[in-house]
Order: C-alpha cells, then sequence, then structure tokens
C-alpha cells in the first residue's frame, strides 16, 4: 500500500500550517516560524517567533510587529527551501509588499493567495498569475454582485465630490485604511485636486514609511491641529473609519465618505449612515477571481475569508474540487 | 426617466427631511406635470401591478447574466433586495428608456394584462434598453416594492414649497384615492379648488403612544376614554348620492364589508364617521385574525360574511349634512354622532365612553382589556379639534402591557433594506417537553444599531448548520420577547404562534435554564 502524500498546508489551530516545511502562513496565535502575506492586522500578528515576508513589504511589517521582532525577507521570486519544500513570494496587488506564497513539495504546487486584487495600484507591484495544483485563494467578495468599477471612473467621482463640498462650503472626509487604501487613493489623485490633500495622523506615519522607499504619493500634508474657523471647507482629509466621532466632530462641518468595496449594495451604504460611498476595493471583485482560479490552472482551490461557500458551489459544478476554510481572516474593513 | 433616477439617488444621500423636502421640490420644479405625478403617486406607495412574480423575475436574472438560479437566490439574500440583485447582476448597459409617465402608462401598465410569456419577455427588452444606473429604479417598478424612507408628510410639504400653498390644503387633496396623471398634479398645487370628489375622505388624526402612566394629563374631567379596538381604522362617507368606507392606507374598502355599505346608505342623513372596523362574534369583539380573512378578499363573499360578522364602531363625526365640523370640540361632536346613531342597526353603532373619574379606575378598566377582547384604551380630551396626522397631545392611546416570554434565539437570517447583509431576522424557540428547542416566533426590530452588529459577529461564528440564507446558530442568548397574543398555528411545530412578537430585551444575565416552556404558553392559549 502507498501511503498517501501529506497536503502542503492544513488547517490547524493556529492557522494555515505547512507540516512539511514546518511553518504557518498568516497565523492568528503565535507559533515558531510565520510567513506573512501581508501586513495588515488579521494577517500579520505579533508574538511568533521568526517572520517571513517580502522585502517590499519590510518596512510595513516591522511598523506593525515593532523593533524586536525577527523578520527575514525575501525579494520577488527568491526561492528557498524550508525542510521539505520550497517556497518563493510573489506580488498580490493588495497592498504594497503583499504576497502570494507559492510552495513546491514533491509531486505539487500551492498557491495562497493571501488578500489579492487584479486591478493596477501605483503603489504596489502587480498580481502574478501563478499555475499550481491547489490554489488557496481568498473569497472576500465571492459574489457575482461584486463587479467594480472602474478605478478611474470611481476617482472622477471623488474628484466632483470634493468640488460639490467645496461649493457648498463643507470639508470632505474620506474614510479608507490607513494601510494600502489610503496611499492607493493619494498616489491616484493627489497630484489631481487644487490643494494638498489632508490626512490624519495614523495615514501619516505610514505616508513616509511608504515615501522613504521612493513611492510618490503626490501632494499630502498632515491635518493641522490649530486652525482657522471653516479653513478646511473644500479640502479632502483622509481618515482611518475610526476616526468617525469626536475627532470627525472637531472639524466643523464636513460630509463624510467611505471607499470600500462594500459600497456596492445600497443597503450597506445606507447603513453605514455615510453621506456617500464610492466603490473602491483592494480585493478581487467576482470576475477577478473566476479569472485568477481559472488561469491558475489549479484542479483544487480552497477558500478562506468567509464568504466563500457560493464560489466554492460554483466551482464544483463547473468540475473543480473546492471547498471552504474557515479562518479568521476579516477581507475588507467596513 | 433620467430625472427621476437623479431624484432617487440625491434621495438616497439626503441627510435629514429638509434635505429630502428640498431634493423634492427642486425636482417638481423641473419635471413635466406628468412625470411629478407619477413620482408623487410612487411616494405615496402607490404601486403599479407587480409584472412578475419574484421567482419568475429571478429565473429572467439567470437567464440574462447566465447565472444558475441558486446562485441569483443567494445574490438576492446578500443584497436583501430583488430590484437591486438585478441592476448589478445584469450585463451591460443601453441606451435609456422613456420619461417615467410614459413609461408606467405606455408600457408597464398595458404590459400587466398580457400573457406570461410576453411579459417575460417585455421584461427582458427593458432590461437591455435601460442604462445600467436606471436598472435598479426599473426593477423597483417591476417588483412593485418600494420603500425610500420618504414620508407622506414629506412629500407634502415638499409640494406645499414647490406650490405656495398650505401643507393642510396639499394633504386634503391627496387624501383618499389620488390618481396620478398631468391634471391631477396641476389641480394638486393649483390656487383654486375645482369640484371636489363626493367620495373623498378627511386625513385622519391619529393618536400617540401614551408615554407614560396618564397621571402627567392632569385633570381626569377634561378627558374622555374609549376602548381602543382591535379591529381596522376607517372613515365612512356619504354624500349626496356617494357612498364610501376608506382605510387609513387611502384605499376604498367598501366592497369588503357590504354589510357596512348598506347600513351607511340607510344612514339618516349625509355623514361622515370615523371609526374602527372589528370582527365580531357571539356580542364581543373577535380576533384580528378574523378580519384579516374579510380584508384579504377584495370582493367579500356571502358565506364569508355570514362566518365572520363585522361592526363598525364610530367614535368621531367629521362632517354632518355638508358642513366640516372637525374645528369643533370633540364632545359636541361626539353629540351629533350619538344623534345620527340613535336609530343606527347593530352594525354602525357609537363606541361608548368608558365611565370614569380617577385615573386609578380607568387603570381598572384598563387591566380587564383582555376580558372585553381590546387592546387598551384611548384617551381623548374633550375640547379637542379633530387634527390631520400624528400629532401628539390631545389623544392618546394607552395599550395593555404585552405578554412577555423568555426565548432563545435559534435561525437567523439576513434583513432587507437597511439592514442587507445583516442577520437581522431572529427565530426564537422555548423548551419542548423532551427538553427540545420549538421555535415560536420570529422577530426584527427591538435591538439597537450596536447589538445588532455584535450579535451579527457572535451568529457568524456560532452557525451550525445553513440553509440558504438561514443559519441555524447555537442555542446560547436568550432575549424576552413582547407579544400580544397567541393563536393555534398548524405552521409552526410547536402547533402555536405569538401575534406581533416583538424583541423587548437581550437578557445576557440568563442563560439557557431560564427559557420558558411551551406549556407555559400553552396556558395563555387556553386563557
Amino acid at each position: 500500500m502507498r501511503l498517501m502524500e501529506e497536503p502542503l498546508i492544513r488547517r490547524d489551530e493556529a492557522g494555515l500550517y505547512c507540516p512539511l516545511g514546518g511553518f504557518h502562513i498568516d497565523p492568528w496565535r503565535p507559533v515558531p516560524l510565520a510567513v506573512i502575506t501581508h501586513a495588515h492586522a488579521d494577517h500579520a500578528r505579533p508574538g511568533c517567533g521568526e517572520y517571513l515576508a517580502a522585502r517590499e513589504g519590510e518596512a510595513l511589517l516591522r511598523h506593525r510587529l515593532g523593533r524586536e521582532a525577527r523578520i527575514r525577507s525575501l525579494e520577488w521570486g527568491e526561492t528557498v527551501r524550508l525542510r521539505g519544500v520550497r517556497l518563493s513570494l510573489h506580488p498580490a496587488g493588495h497592498i504594497r509588499g503583499s504576497a502570494q506564497v507559492r510552495i513546491e513539495g514533491a509531486r505539487e504546487v500551492w498557491v495562497v493567495t493571501g488578500d489579492f486584487k487584479r486591478a493596477s495600484d501605483p503603489t504596489c507591484g502587480a498580481f502574478e498569475p501563478l499555475p499550481c495544483d491547489t490554489l488557496v485563494c481568498e473569497a472576500t467578495f465571492a459574489l457575482p454582485l461584486y463587479r467594480w468599477p472602474s478605478a478611474e471612473s470611481v476617482l472622477a467621482a471623488i474628484r466632483i465630490w470634493v468640488e460639490d463640498c467645496a461649493r457648498r462650503g463643507m470639508a470632505a472626509v474620506l474614510y479608507a485604511y490607513s494601510l494600502g487604501k489610503a496611499q492607493r487613493l493619494l498616489a491616484a489623485l493627489g497630484g489631481s485636486l487644487d490643494q494638498p490633500v489632508l490626512v490624519h495622523g495614523a495615514i501619516a506615519a505610514i505616508n513616509r514609511l511608504y515615501e522613504a522607499e521612493g513611492v510618490a504619493l503626490g501632494d499630502w500634508e498632515p491635518l493641522p491641529e490649530r486652525r482657522r474657523r471653516g479653513a478646511l471647507a473644500g479640502r479632502l482629509i483622509l481618515a482611518p473609519p475610526s476616526a468617525a466621532g469626536a475627532w470627525l466632530r472637531a472639524l466643523g462641518p464636513a460630509e463624510t465618505a467611505c471607499a470600500s468595496g462594500w459600497m456596492s449594495i445600497r443597503g450597506q451604504r445606507r447603513r453605514r449612515a455615510y453621506d456617500r460611498g464610492f466603490i473602491l476595493s483592494d480585493h478581487a471583485d467576482w470576475p477577478a477571481l473566476l479569472a485568477t482560479i481559472a488561469e491558475s490552472g489549479a484542479r483544487r482551490v480552497l477558500l478562506t475569508h468567509g464568504q466563500g461557500e457560493a464560489l466554492a458551489r460554483f466551482l464544483s459544478e463547473r468540475g473543480l474540487s473546492a471547498e471552504t476554510w474557515l479562518t479568521t481572516y476579516e477581507g475588507e474593513g467596513e | 426617466m433620467r430625472d427621476f433616477v437623479s431624484l432617487l439617488e440625491t434621495l438616497d444621500r439626503a441627510r435629514g427631511q429638509r434635505a429630502r423636502i428640498l431634493a423634492l421640490a427642486d425636482h417638481f420644479a423641473r419635471s413635466d406635470p406628468a412625470d411629478a405625478a407619477w413620482t408623487v403617486a410612487l411616494l405615496l406607495g402607490e404601486r403599479p401591478a407587480r409584472i412578475l412574480d419574484t421567482a419568475r423575475l429571478r429565473g429572467l436574472i439567470a437567464r440574462s447574466s447566465g447565472l444558475p438560479d441558486w446562485l441569483v437566490e443567494l445574490c438576492h439574500a446578500h443584497a436583501g433586495d430583488l430590484a437591486e440583485t438585478a441592476a448589478l447582476l445584469l450585463p451591460g448597459s443601453g441606451e435609456g428608456l422613456p420619461p417615467l409617465s410614459i413609461l408606467i402608462e405606455r408600457e408597464l401598465l398595458p404590459l400587466a394584462r398580457r400573457p406570461l410569456s410576453e411579459r417575460e419577455q417585455a421584461v427582458l427588452a427593458l432590461w437591455s434598453r435601460a442604462r445600467a444606473d436606471e436598472r435598479f429604479a426599473l426593477n423597483k417598478l417591476l417588483t412593485g416594492g418600494w420603500r425610500l424612507g420618504v414620508s407622506r408628510a414629506t412629500v407634502v410639504r415638499a409640494l406645499a414649497l414647490h406650490s405656495g400653498r398650505e401643507t393642510w390644503r396639499i394633504t386634503e387633496r391627496l387624501a383618499g384615492e389620488w390618481r396620478p396623471s398631468a391634471e391631477a398634479f396641476r389641480a394638486l398645487i393649483a390656487s383654486e379648488e375645482e369640484r371636489p370628489d363626493p367620495a373623498r375622505p378627511y386625513p385622519f388624526f391619529l393618536a400617540s403612544p401614551l408615554p407614560e402612566g396618564p397621571g402627567a394629563l392632569g385633570d381626569p374631567s377634561a378627558w374622555l376614554a374609549e376602548w381602543k379596538w382591535d379591529g381596522i381604522r376607517a372613515q365612512l362617507i356619504r354624500r349626496g348620492g356617494t357612498s364610501a368606507i376608506w382605510s387609513r392606507g387611502g384605499e376604498r374598502i367598501e366592497e369588503r364589508f357590504p354589510e357596512l355599505l348598506a347600513a351607511l346608505e340607510a344612514l339618516p342623513e349625509d355623514a361622515v364617521l370615523d371609526g374602527e372596523i372589528v370582527a365580531w362574534s357571539s356580542d364581543r369583539p373577535d380576533s384580528f385574525a378574523a378580519l384579516q380573512r374579510r380584508l384579504q378578499r377584495r370582493r367579500s363573499p356571502r358565506r364569508l360574511s355570514a362566518e365572520i360578522p363585522v361592526r363598525f364602531l364610530a367614535f368621531d363625526l367629521l362632517e354632518r349634512s355638508g358642513v366640516d365640523l372637525r374645528s369643533r370640540p370633540l364632545d359636541a361632536r361626539r353629540s351629533a354622532l350619538a344623534e345620527i346613531l340613535h336609530k343606527s342597526s347593530d352594525i354602525v353603532q357609537i363606541s361608548h365612553c368608558l365611565d370614569f373619574d380617577q385615573w386609578e379606575r380607568l387603570s381598572a378598566l384598563r387591566a380587564c382589556c383582555r376580558d372585553f377582547g381590546v387592546e387598551g384604551v384611548m384617551l381623548k380630551r374633550k375640547d379637542s379639534p379633530y387634527r390631520s396626522g400624528r400629532v401628539r397631545g390631545d389623544w392618546w392611546k394607552w395599550k395593555i402591557e404585552p405578554y412577555t416570554v423568555d426565548a432563545v434565539l435559534l435561525y437567523a437570517e439576513p434583513g432587507h433594506g437597511r439592514r442587507a447583509g445583516l442577520l437581522t431576522d431572529y427565530t426564537f424557540g422555548v423548551r419542548g417537553e423532551q427538553g427540545q428547542w420549538l421555535p415560536v416566533a420570529r422577530a426584527y426590530s427591538g435591538l439597537s444599531e450596536d447589538e445588532i452588529v455584535e450579535l451579527d459577529r457572535w451568529l457568524r461564528r456560532h452557525t451550525l448548520k445553513r440553509f440558504g440564507p438561514v443559519r441555524q446558530v447555537e442555542p446560547h442568548f436568550v432575549f424576552e420577547l413582547g407579544f400580544e397574543g397567541i393563536a393555534p398555528s398548524t405552521r409552526h411545530r410547536a402547533g402555536l404562534a405569538l401575534r406581533f412578537p416583538r424583541i423587548l430585551r437581550w437578557r445576557r444575565d440568563l442563560d439557557l435554564a431560564a427559557v420558558s416552556s411551551i406549556d407555559e404558553l400553552r396556558a395563555l392559549l387556553r386563557h
């Protein structure tokens, strides 16, 4: 009798585990060796013995994990041997430094996409399609309802909104993730507005990390602490969603908007009680998920991030082996 | 259609009533009267007949998007709205639809009478003609469901602002069945009154819930009390040769109640009566469920009228022999009402005043409401005029405390509209004889926004099984539900169902041991 080869990745209590390589990917508990796809908090958690991540994202990961963390970084496509497997990292296009993890065993190749998008983003390397046998794929927006409009049209709508706010003497507060989404917006918008974009302190700190590595973010300034009454009218202000509340009230008259994939659905737009919702996501939409799975040539697909049931069934009906894996990744925050 | 679509987008974004009124007034100013008329009608809840049912629409969405049926269904559950689901799933974009009134009058209304296959073809053709941003509004017209969060009062104030007429005048012109047309819109905002429709009702005066005991109302002798009947509010109109019965929803319902119509026509003189239609059996009010069977049929067959007799309990007289009495004090109106009704049949009778001189006495009467088959008492200031709409201060409803039960949350599914995507429709159960959980009620409201979000997160992590959009969750959280009554049910495994269940409190202080038993509920059923 021939022994079945052990799967290259399985789930254990700490997350996605590669038993042949002796490492975890984006673990949610401390482990000896963690391969990190990107520096968002639900993927990069402190307390692990050693971290392995992409060079492009090292500074961001350091910012998240602190000075003491032991981080070893890899160039894109650089291969390392970890016990019984060969591992390399490839751009995922989600945020700066976001990586797909390619694992090659004796018989099979597995790829873990991490969070990814296929739309272009001036702040990070473009997603690289990787052939594999098994694809572990995120499924944050895995319903055909989610089809992103072109980023250009959304950015144009944001500019029109800012002008509209200016006419009515209001500040335009746009909520966006402080790591990734904010910089993508700045890089795309910063040059095209009359005045520099003002940013919340949490975003300013990360902007400096991006600029230290030569990423151009256009004209931006930290939101001044002291300001004249009405000074913010017509200004675009970027802030993390957590800034709503007292911080927002201190700005004076302001309209609020959110840039997120969730803004596709009217009910979700209304419930969040933002004045405006712009559909801009750093995740793959339904067509991009299908295209990515098809390009990988994988016969087996494992879906993370919770919304995968529909996609799993859809793929199964098309002859692929597909199932969902429960994870604690949150995908795009609200 | 473009103007209407941009109005919807503006309303969607508008913060506060003032912004909605301005957006609407602006829209009325720019629109053709025929289109403005339909905008008003749609905002007031007029629905063009539904052209296809949900299942067939979903089938068409599947056909034109190339997606399997089950996936369209899942998307519908996720978006919480069929019109929006279709708008998001359909491919491409067409050159655009005609103006609202033309679309509805020339295309949608005639379509309703065509055979099914033709209607399906027509819907597919409309979808491909519509621009991507028009599809949501188009689908809303096709599905007949429309909740825009714009109240009647907002529409009235926008019309008043646009036309410079008083709000009360607009309200009166809109009362009853308002048929949209360019002429009707012009008449709505005109300065001169055209010949009014003899069947036209007055806007209803609505009571507000009494926030605390009646003590705060002051001297009991200034107040009149009546039973709060468990039926439907209605106005009986008789002017010249015309007789009509209007529901509070603005629907003419005399064909559903032929015996009331006959009694109305037998009145000695022209009059407009306000009161409550109640199902009646063996000399006391029957349940609301019984009355509902009468309401479901557009025309009441004789058999049903005999099986479920009704009465009209009149409590106000708004007009007598052509004179509008609404500004007179309530006790004067009631004396006039008693004069008119003193020789009337049993079917239309006066809703008698309760006899009390102290609040304690009224409180004691209210405590026996259930024995009389009523749902509380009404308190009305004796000198109050008949106002229009829900104006606080003169009329109060003091309902009986609901029954309560401690139940466990068993199933959850996503809500609709504003709550789409969040698990907000809950099914609750109590403990059965063998210790098993028996579902007895579904409830939606009663939690704060924060609680809903917190519970949603917990439920997603503690899902045991999924049946389409419905999740079976770990029995863990206990809720105190309020309900108005209990009825035998063949649909529920428990054999009974709670009436108007709602969440009163999330009882985090209670664990599963505190959940009520089915026997406690059965005891109420026998009561």
